[in-house]
């Protein structure tokens, strides 16, 4: 593909699209095909044809639209038709009506009113085209200005150009550690080496944690264009993307959009007819939570079992089969290519100072809206579990929120005030995560909770170390007594003596933060903990 | 690129080291004990049992002496009561985790978790004793494999693949329920791999891997023809 064709197929598929006077959107990703979209897709789309509509009437799959809970969505548009909407919880039964409202007003009894704050507080940039175009078709991710950073980069900008605008953005890693991107993008830079590697770490694996898979169902194209700009960057040829097993619609959405961009000449040799070549391919994660390490991951990747290394060296300098490689997870590299369109500065002037730009987090447990939203940094907690979660349902009173998954903490009532970025997290004894928000209500026990991560930490160490493959063995025998009332005080301090050894002495990520849980619920809920003592 | 000249104080000592030393090595030189259990000269180190944790002055984290290199300036403190308190919890997890009864061990007497323990002061397991009950492979003509008795410290994984060139040896499972294996989970006597050299057998610090037809106390263990092997092999490259 040369230059000037990318444009001219972004406006051939626009006129093509405008010319639908009515378009309905399923979402077809995980949360909605699980309650049959697919069929309510089909159905419509056998009613349009039937009543020979085809030509009017567009029916698309789309990526997720947010509001999980609410599930099946269909989404009726565009904005001009009276009948624009969006609907909830339909059935294929609805299919009718739906067609039969076309251009006359919406069917009152599925709308899912818009104008509340789950939807109206977000800010949208890594999820911008999540729910409103089709992740099977490059042409609709082109139609929206889709790889349109990478030709910018390549032919107008030189890599330390793009780090550059990376620096100015601010952006820091999503994968949880909130390291800067441009630092690890300009250290891969510098590194010396005479082949280099890019690879994308799909391997989300915290429980209640679904935004990576949400971005790769909904948008597929935008973490390889993020990758191909950070190839181009750091002067890497070749990348993977390490996905975990258990996201097969993910998989087969991320290998059609391979196969897609390198049949244009996206990806692939000399891409829009420069020098930059950028190869991609997909490697299946098999179910291990360590593999999320970034030396552990590479080591899976190399076909070795998958087990962390001491770092120094780190992957930047000593990677994948000892190259030069940089890793960034799935929501970082969707932020690249916006940020390579609006210029640094303007992702910048999202969020707060520290903590640039928007995070995406997925909402679970006891809360009214389950689902992904995606929000400014610094917004504070109560916003986001009231406000746009609409907050606790059933009556019950809300206790605390994990984010951060294993590695994460507890947060209780108290803090929900405040701004909830990678340093005011870590103050309380969370982290930002990947961005998983868990909400507990008044019937969680917090011990359990707390054995709940221990547990899976316990079960997901990879052996190699001592502290985390008995420590963890022996911090989630301490809980099971407290929970069971068969523990004295003496028990309490040599868990708490446990938990601060096996958090300094571990090997890697997963040992070092595998305590977190426990000395945060013993932090805020160390009544819960009294209770259960034996006197 | 050749290796520079480095100055660090390991201990309040001023040392002086090639950029290429570990701080262990360095300091084994200098004539400082770090205690290690998974470390073995001539294997590569893997950085996996955390004895040989010190602290470094600036540094976050405490670094594991075995694989972080020196660096100029850096002050090294070796030993400290926070050091030797989770030293001695290494040392309560590894004796709680699997059986470890000395008095009935073959190797009793001439065991090097035995001997770290008691050179530690670790006479006291505070946490429940796991005591897993794992099958004995003795199918081997020669050695047996009692993986009650194992540490995890994958010098048979490491000698087998770099020394011996078999590998033979791997680990299997997660956590708590990694195990050493013989090639693909078989048993040790129908591995087509293994070469019977025994390298296995004399790098394992405890009684997991015995010559057969030794009683208790009876297993003594020689390591000392590693690094010769090692000099050898790297003065011929």
């Amino acid at each position: 593909m040369i230059p000037e064709e990318l444009a001219e197929m972004a406006l051939f598929e626009r006129e093509t699209q405008q010319q639908y006077q009515h378009q309905i959107n399923v979402c077809v990703a995980s949360g909605c095909l699980s309650l049959q979209s697919d069929q309510i897709r089909e159905s419509l789309e056998k009613e349009v044809r039937r009543r020979g509509e085809e030509r009017w009437c567009q029916v698309r799959g789309v990526g997720c639209m947010g509001l999980c809970t609410a599930g099946p969505l269909v989404s009726v548009g565009p904005f001009t038709d009276p009948a624009a909407a969006l609907y909830q919880e339909v059935q294929v039964s609805d299919s009718l009506d739906i067609i039969d409202s076309l251009g006359e007003g919406a069917v009152s009894r599925l709308v899912c009113p818009t104008d509340g704050p789950f939807f109206q507080r977000q800010v949208r940039v890594v999820l911008e085209n999540s729910g409103q175009i089709d992740p099977e078709r490059i042409e609709d991710y082109i139609a929206a200005d889709g790889y349109e950073g990478l030709l910018k980069v390549l032919t107008e900008m030189n890599p330390s150009d793009v780090i550059e605008q990376m620096t100015r953005s601010g952006l820091r890693g999503r994968g949880g550690g909130g390291y800067p991107t441009s630092l690890k993008w300009t250290t891969v830079a510098k590194a010396v080496g005479p082949r280099k590697f890019v690879i994308c770490n799909a391997d989300e694996g915290d429980p209640g944690a679904f935004m990576d898979r949400s971005v790769l169902e909904s948008d597929p194209h935008r973490v390889l264009e993020g990758m191909a700009i950070a190839a181009y960057a750091v002067g890497a040829g070749e990348g993977y993307i390490y996905v975990r097993a258990e996201y097969p619609l993910a998989i087969k959405r991320l290998r059609q959009a391979i196969h897609q961009a390198e049949r244009l000449g996206l990806l692939g040799n000399r891409i829009f007819g420069t020098t930059f070549s950028f190869h991609v391919e997909v490697r299946l994660g098999a179910g291990a939570f360590v593999c999320g390490e970034e030396t552990a991951l590479i080591a899976s990747i190399e076909g070795k079992r998958g087990t962390p290394r001491p770092r120094p060296p780190y992957p930047a300098e000593y990677g994948l089969w000892g190259y030069p490689t940089l890793i960034n997870n799935v929501e970082t590299f969707a932020s690249v290519a916006p940020i390579i369109r609006n210029g640094g500065d303007w992702y910048a002037r999202i969020g707060t100072e520290k903590s640039a730009g928007t995070k995406v987090f997925a909402l679970a447990g006891r809360v009214t809206n389950t689902g992904i939203i995606e929000v400014p940094m610094g917004i504070t907690l109560r916003d986001i579990i009231y406000e746009m979660g609409g907050g606790i349902p059933d009556g019950h009173a809300f206790k605390a929120v994990q984010t951060g998954g294993p590695s994460g903490g507890c947060i209780p009532e108290d803090y929900l005030d405040m701004a909830v970025d990678y340093d005011s997290l870590v103050q309380v004894g969370s982290i930002m995560g990947s961005g998983g928000m868990i909400i507990m209500d008044d019937t969680s026990s917090m011990v359990d909770v707390a054995r709940f991560f221990i547990e899976f930490c316990m079960s997901e160490s990879c052996g190699k170390c001592v502290p985390c493959r008995v420590g963890t063995v022996h911090i989630h025998d301490l809980l099971t007594r407290i929970s069971e009332g068969m523990a004295s005080m003496g028990d309490l301090s040599t868990l708490v003596e446990l938990c601060e050894m096996v958090r300094n002495t571990s090997l890697c990520g997963l040992g070092q933060s595998a305590p977190n849980p426990v000395l945060s619920t013993l932090r805020f809920f160390r009544d819960e903990y009294l209770a259960h003592i034996r006197a | 690129m050749a290796a520079q000249i480095k100055t660090l104080k390991i201990d309040g000592r001023d040392i002086g080291a090639r950029s290429d030393e570990t701080i262990l090595e360095v300091a084994r030189e200098n004539g400082i004990g770090i205690p290690t259990l998974c470390n073995l000269e001539g294997l590569t180190p893997v950085g996996a049992c955390r004895m040989c944790l010190v602290e470094v002055k600036g540094a976050r984290r405490l670094l594991p002496a075995c694989v972080t290199r020196v660096e100029e300036g850096m002050e090294v403190t070796t030993s400290s009561e926070r050091l030797t308190a989770y030293r001695r919890m290494i040392l309560e997890f590894i004796f709680s985790e699997r059986n470890h009864i000395c008095s009935v061990c073959v190797s009793n007497g001439h065991c090097e978790l035995q001997d770290m323990a008691s050179r530690l002061g670790m006479n006291h397991v505070r946490v429940r004793y796991q005591t897993p009950r794992l099958p004995v492979d003795a199918s081997h003509q020669r050695f047996v494999i009692d993986p009650n008795r194992c540490i995890l410290c994958t010098r048979c994984v490491r000698v087998c693949d770099e020394v011996e060139g078999a590998h033979t040896w791997d680990v299997m499972g997660r956590g708590f329920h990694a195990r050493v294996i013989t090639d693909l989970g078989q048993e040790w006597g129908t591995s087509e791999t293994c070469t019977s050299c025994g390298k296995c057998v004399h790098v394992c610090p405890t009684g997991a891997l015995v010559e057969k037809g030794r009683s208790v106390a009876e297993m003594t263990k020689r390591t000392s023809f590693l690094p010769y092997l090692k000099s050898m092999r790297d003065g011929r490259e």
